[in-house]
């Protein structure tokens, strides 16, 4: 599905990430760990497409295809979905306009007409559901005003709506209580299939209790310096990043 | 995204002013100049009384003694009024009965703005006076709307058949020396449109009046006039466009509403004049005098406004709020793009008790465009317990654009409560990045975001205009972030 071959991407004239090499099948969770600065989520910047980093050596292929020839949307709608570790707010802009705006730029470019209104609301009860998020909260502009845990929560119900081929879950952990990490995971193993992948970014080997990974990566200084199973993840819980250097 | 930049100049300029076109009916005109003989000419053609000559004549005297104001942030080039042609219709005389009489080139003019005339075709509940240059062309739903009493009319039939009303009210609201444009105005005036919902009436429909310059050199100048007697309510609205032309066209035009006891009216525009090219060469100058007053006690007037269009823009949709209890209301979304320059926004004049007033604007300024917001929140001393509340936004799109904002308040009792709200915002790279990361290209975020700033005053727009307003936001910036 992806293969990552020597990557090296900048931002604000400073190196971040050194010579990334990494290959995501369908069907796999990979884990990526690592210290503060290490390149996580320039990792999954450079991935969903962010210009305000520059790649300046190295390929990324996607299904065959050249990855960082795409704009950012063409990756998503190409099935690459990023959950943000710090969700946008959009004020005046309900979650139905924009959920909806999204789904069917979507199918546009999938060649299919806009989604029939009964249709849409319908797949959105669906979702919000399967995720068990209130659904109050897609009543309300998007992200504005949500608590950390609501945000998190809303990027899972939006990975859910779109139906990603690949996900790269960016801390998604982060700022949650054991109840939304536990509504986040449930969502995020619901949604898996033996045809998609996710790469989930964590500081903590606490999310992957409830998500477990096929491989976990250690990033060190913008590259990957580790790989290993599950249990390399209880491994650096106990002894910390250090003895890998 | 600085090499967006670029790519975004190119596409305003690529975007084009869907509106642009000319018909070529052919137009009777008069020489074009500023002087006495203009005005006499002008009431001459229009069979006018007596008395409103002598209204004109006395505008046109407080006209000369003025001079153009120079207080807005505004650049405002010096216009000579000697180049400028102040009457022009076209020929085919406009019938007010029958649709067949009317020049079919003019209804083909008014389909392509999406305006038809014939009025089965007409949305429900719409009924349209559509001037073109200096005439009406065509009233629709007249007979209907007879049937209950009110009167819905091109100005110079008012003139005709009410005079008494028109003569009472007439200047009422905005007096010929209000201001420059306002003298000019009252001095050449051509035509517009002229309500009257009598008491205790409900309008059973939306009544609009569509705004079309066609001729070159012309400048346009009409009023409406809008009472509303006790206990009724009347929505009304108005729209407008102008062939894209070189050089600058003038428009200036007066707005006066009156309200009565218990009386409501919403008045809402969707301002689309054609705003100049990427040079910032052509384009509507837009200076507008539109005041309401709320005469009678708990009444009201409701000014909503989408404004895109004009190179230049000057206007203060005001309330005079003279009844006890009455409330005055101001919305405004203001766009301004390319070179175009806005200076708009509202008073709030408290003259009764218990008055309340609330205005929200909301600027966008893209390209290379000023916007300004000017308001005025006035509470007299007499003018007890009243409360106002005033939130301005600014939204800056690009780095070459300014957003300004020029509240003035004055209050001279302590009884009342004035709140005044402002902030400035930029469309954030890291929220175009969000959208785009759910598939949406950047135009249609940017169209989204616009969307959801300016909500609070689109949803205050009635149901059919809301649909238009939000796509010529889209439009108006098409291209426009970097």
């Amino acid at each position: 599905m992806l293969q990552i071959k020597n990557l090296h991407a900048s931002i604000d004239g400073k190196d971040i990430l050194k010579g990334i090499n990494l290959t995501v099948n369908a069907g796999e969770v990979h884990a990526i760990m690592g210290p503060n600065g290490s390149g996580k989520s320039t990792l999954s910047a450079v991935l969903a497409g962010n210009e305000a980093f520059k790649v300046a050596e190295g390929e990324v292929h996607y299904f065959g295809k050249d990855l960082l020839e795409m704009s950012a949307e063409n990756r998503s709608r190409e099935g690459i979905f990023l959950s943000f570790q710090y969700p946008i707010e959009i004020p005046g802009v309900s979650m139905v306009n924009f959920m909806k705006t999204a789904v069917n730029e979507h199918r546009k470019y999938k060649g299919l007409d806009p989604i029939a209104a009964s249709d849409f609301l319908k797949l959105m009860r669906d979702k919000k559901e399967l995720v068990g998020i209130d659904s109050q909260l897609t009543n309300r502009s998007v992200n504005e005003g949500f608590s950390g845990g609501e945000k998190k929560k809303n990027e899972i119900f939006q990975m859910a709506m779109l139906e990603p081929i690949l996900a790269i879950l960016d801390e998604t952990d982060s700022g949650l209580d054991i109840d939304a990490l536990r509504v986040v995971a449930n969502g995020v193993n619901k949604l898996k299939t033996k045809d998609n992948a996710a790469i989930v970014i964590t500081h903590y080997q606490r999310l992957l209790d409830y998500i477990v990974p096929d491989f976990v990566h250690v990033l060190s200084q913008g590259k990957i310096i580790k790989t290993g199973g599950k249990e390399l993840a209880l491994e650096l819980e106990e002894k910390g990043y250090d003895w890998l250097k | 995204m600085a090499i967006d930049n670029d790519k975004i100049i190119d596409d305003v300029t690529q975007s084009e002013y869907k509106y642009g076109f000319y018909t070529d009916v052919e137009t009777e005109m008069i020489p074009k100049g500023l002087n006495e003989e203009t005005v006499r000419r002008i009431s001459k053609l229009k069979n006018e009384p007596e008395w409103m000559l002598e209204f004109r004549l006395d505008a046109y005297k407080k006209f000369k003694a003025m001079k153009c104001p120079n207080w807005a942030h505004l650049k405002i080039p010096e216009i000579d009024f000697n180049e400028i042609i102040f009457y022009a219709a076209p020929k085919t005389k406009p019938t007010l009965d029958s649709l067949d009489e009317v020049d079919p080139a003019l209804l083909e003019t008014f389909n392509k703005l999406g305006i038809p005339l014939e009025e089965q075709k007409i949305f429900a509940g719409v009924a349209v006076d559509a001037v073109m240059d200096s005439v009406s062309v065509k009233t629709t739903f007249k007979t209907a709307l007879a049937e209950k009493g009110i009167i819905f009319s091109s100005f110079s039939e008012a003139v005709q058949h009410h005079p008494d009303l028109v003569k009472k009210y007439l200047g009422t609201v905005v007096p010929s020396h209000d201001n420059y444009f306002a003298a000019l105005n009252s001095a050449v005036f051509s035509d517009g449109s002229f309500v009257y919902i009598p008491k205790g009436v409900r309008c059973p429909m939306e009544l609009s009046t569509y705004f079309r310059i066609n001729a070159a050199n012309t400048g346009q100048f009409e009023r409406t006039l809008i009472v509303a007697d006790d206990d009724s309510y009347v929505s009304y609205l108005e729209g407008c466009t102008a062939p894209m032309r070189d050089e600058n066209q003038l428009h200036a035009a007066i707005v006066e509403i009156i309200t009565e006891n218990r009386a409501e009216v919403k008045y809402s525009t969707v301002q689309n004049w054609y705003p100049g090219d990427k040079e910032g060469k052509g384009g509507i100058f837009n200076f507008v005098t539109k005041r309401g007053i709320c005469r009678g006690e708990s009444s009201k007037i409701s000014w909503t406004q989408v404004e895109t269009g004009s190179a230049i823009t000057w206007k203060y949709p005001s309330c005079v709020l003279m009844g006890d209890n009455s409330v005055g209301e101001f919305y405004s979304v203001a766009v301004t793009n390319i070179h175009q320059q806005a200076d708009t926004g509202s008073k709030m004049i408290h003259l009764g008790k218990n008055t309340k007033s609330l205005i929200i604007s909301k600027g966008i300024s893209a390209g290379k465009s000023q916007n300004s917001y000017r308001g005025l929140v006035k509470v007299i001393k007499r003018a007890e317990n009243t409360r106002n509340f005033s939130q301005c936004d600014s939204l800056l799109l690009g780095d070459k654009c300014g957003a300004h904002t020029f509240p003035y308040i004055d209050i001279q009792n302590d009884s009342s409560v004035v709140e005044h709200e402002a902030t400035t915002s930029k469309i954030g790279e890291d929220q175009l990045f969000y959208c785009n990361q759910r598939g949406m290209d950047t135009e249609t975020a940017v169209g989204l975001i616009v969307n959801g700033y300016a909500r609070e005053v689109l949803n205050k727009l009635p149901m059919e205009f809301a649909v238009e307003a939000q796509k010529l936001l889209q439009v108006s910036l098409e291209g426009s972030v970097g």
